[in-house]
């Protein structure tokens, strides 16, 4: 199998694994329980929040673990919009979030807080002075991705959250696309609450964490027992917190060299596909971009198609067609860049990992060739766009 | 997610192209929600004698008009209007609930096309053929 869906999620490495194993045999002991045995978990969850921390240039303190990414972002926008209700009701987003994110803001919307969201550029970008016109002396919190998880657009979150900061507002950006694949120091960016999930570089699914700035205060999402301060119930996941550090050391260590061989991966494929193939266009901007996300629209064709044509030539990748995302309509981000739906019907996403090659690559375009042509011939689109131009 | 037998119409469709002598055609769905189907008949003597489809959508939406086209190939008109969307769907093993409405637009597909057959002859094919809505409605609905 090629496997070209690195931002649907990832392969665990050994040494992941082999760190991870202790904890899901032997070590089993409660790291809330009073004896050693229980006490020396605790020492080991609290070794992974000080190298997590350390990697993202956190305090350890500042570091919370999750069940997931989805579960980082909910806590975070619940929180800081519950938290902050006497100072005001309005909330500031991007259209373009992933549904972990919009749907709490449309939860939210439902019991009486008002959103407004910022829409994208053709490129996918979030313009720094929409957001900063549409602050409200009532805003209480601005949450903006770091990076689409569709079209991999990076947005100036670091300028985002200067503003944010200026306005004394709440900033929380979905960092799940970006930790692990692009230098992420949050120090630097200056955000008070950032999402990751470690599934995504790499480490075990059903584990994240949020990143809490020293000072910003969440009222709770999860309630019971003492753990993480008292401020996130739920008996630690040692083994997936241990495998999230392990796995967030590897990927921060060969940064520059997976990120560089993403890149060439990616520019290979794009330039590759829009050569060789009529009548396609790359989603997201071409420069501002996650090193190993390529998007790609095929025109009269449909995307499931598609992915079930690659599927049988053992090529996993993703697409944002409605037949994928089990709704009437395809992808919300696609249409956010102005594409007309039957061309957002036609996308394809190949995320590249550190762990392709140019060979995977050639061989991907070279199926999609032949792929993309049989589905034309049969498609009636395609048919009234070669008599229309006879 | 799919039977085999959906894989197959949709890797290998029958009766899948142009008909050059056709002279009855008929297309549903649109672009906007992913699929359409266009369907070309040839009707002698009330028999389909020859039928093909292009279809623009997913895995079901191929496989549900290549299974259409193959059910009434060869028969006779009044047997081409007791198609139902049900024994499409029987004939491929089962579909996955939120792609029924494929098969609703096969039939749909189906009885369009014949729908243009009686127009072509200047008879209004409504109390013969039934709704021969383009399906906007039908699909909008299904889609809910
Ligand atoms: C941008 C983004 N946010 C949030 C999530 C949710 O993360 P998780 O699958 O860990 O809940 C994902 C992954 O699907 C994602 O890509």
């Amino acid at each position: 199998m090629i496997y070209v869906d690195n931002a649907a999620t990832t392969k665990m490495s050994k040494e992941v694994l082999d760190s991870m194993m202790p904890y899901l045999t032997d070590c089993y002991g409660n790291a809330s329980s009073i004896y050693s045995f229980g006490q020396q978990n605790r020492a080991v969850i609290e070794n992974a929040r000080e190298t997590i921390a350390g990697l993202i240039g956190a305090k350890p303190g500042e570091i919370f673990f999750t069940g997931c990414g989805s579960e980082a972002d909910n806590w975070a926008i619940f929180g800081a919009a519950r938290k902050n209700v006497k100072k005001g009701k309005h909330l500031i987003t991007s259209v373009i979030e992933h549904h972990a994110v919009l749907h709490c803001f449309q939860q939210l919307e439902k019991e009486g807080f008002t959103v407004t969201y910022i829409p994208v550029n053709s490129d996918g970008l979030v313009s720094v002075d929409d957001v900063k016109n549409a602050i409200t002396p009532e805003t209480t919190l601005i949450s903006i991705m770091m990076a689409n998880n569709e079209i991999g657009t990076i947005q100036p979150i670091k300028e985002i959250a200067q503003i944010a900061k200026e306005n004394n507002i709440v900033f929380h950006t979905d960092a799940v696309q970006a930790v692990g694949h692009i230098p992420v120091n949050v120090e630097d960016l200056g955000v008070n609450l950032l999402s990751v999930s470690a599934h995504k570089f790499e480490g075990p699914k059903g584990v994240g964490f949020l990143y809490v700035k020293t000072g910003t205060w969440l009222s709770q999402l999860m309630y019971g027992g003492a753990q993480e301060r008292n401020r996130r119930a739920g008996t630690e996941n040692v083994a997936g917190i241990v495998g999230m550090a392990t796995a967030l050391k590897i990927a921060v260590e060969n940064l520059d060299a997976n990120m560089k061989k993403c890149y060439e991966l990616r520019e290979r494929f794009i330039d590759g596909v829009l050569s060789k193939i009529e009548h396609c266009r790359l989603n997201g901007s071409r420069t501002e971009r996650l090193p190993g996300n390529a998007n790609i629209s095929f025109e009269f064709i449909e995307g499931e198609s598609l992915l079930l044509s690659l599927d049988l030539v053992g090529i996993a990748a993703s697409s944002g067609s409605a037949c994928t995302s089990g709704s009437l309509d395809p992808s919300h981000v696609l249409l956010a860049i102005g594409l007309p739906h039957a061309i957002a019907h036609g996308s394809l996403r190949a995320s590249f990992s550190h762990r392709n090659t140019s060979e995977e690559v050639d061989k991907i375009i070279e199926e999609l060739v032949k792929i993309v042509q049989r589905l034309r011939d049969m498609s009636p689109l395609y048919e009234d766009y070669l008599k229309g131009k006879k | 997610m799919y039977s085999e037998k959906v894989m197959d119409h949709f890797s290998n469709p029958r009766n899948v192209g142009e008909l050059e002598n056709a002279n009855a055609v008929g297309e549903v769905g649109n672009a906007k929600c992913g699929d359409i189907m266009k369907i070309y008949m040839f009707i002698e003597d009330d028999i389909i004698k020859d039928i093909k489809f292009k279809t623009f959508g997913c895995g079901a939406a191929v496989a549900t008009s290549s299974m259409a086209t193959e059910l009434v190939k060869g028969k006779t008109i009044k047997e081409a209007l007791e198609l139902t969307n049900k024994a499409v769907v029987e004939a491929l093993d089962g579909l996955p609930p939120v792609k029924m409405h494929c098969s609703v637009l096969a039939e749909e597909a189906i009885r369009s096309c014949l729908a243009d057959y009686y127009k072509r002859q200047g008879i209004d094919p409504t109390p013969i053929v039934g709704c021969s809505c383009n399906c906007e409605e039908c699909h909008a609905h299904h889609h809910e």
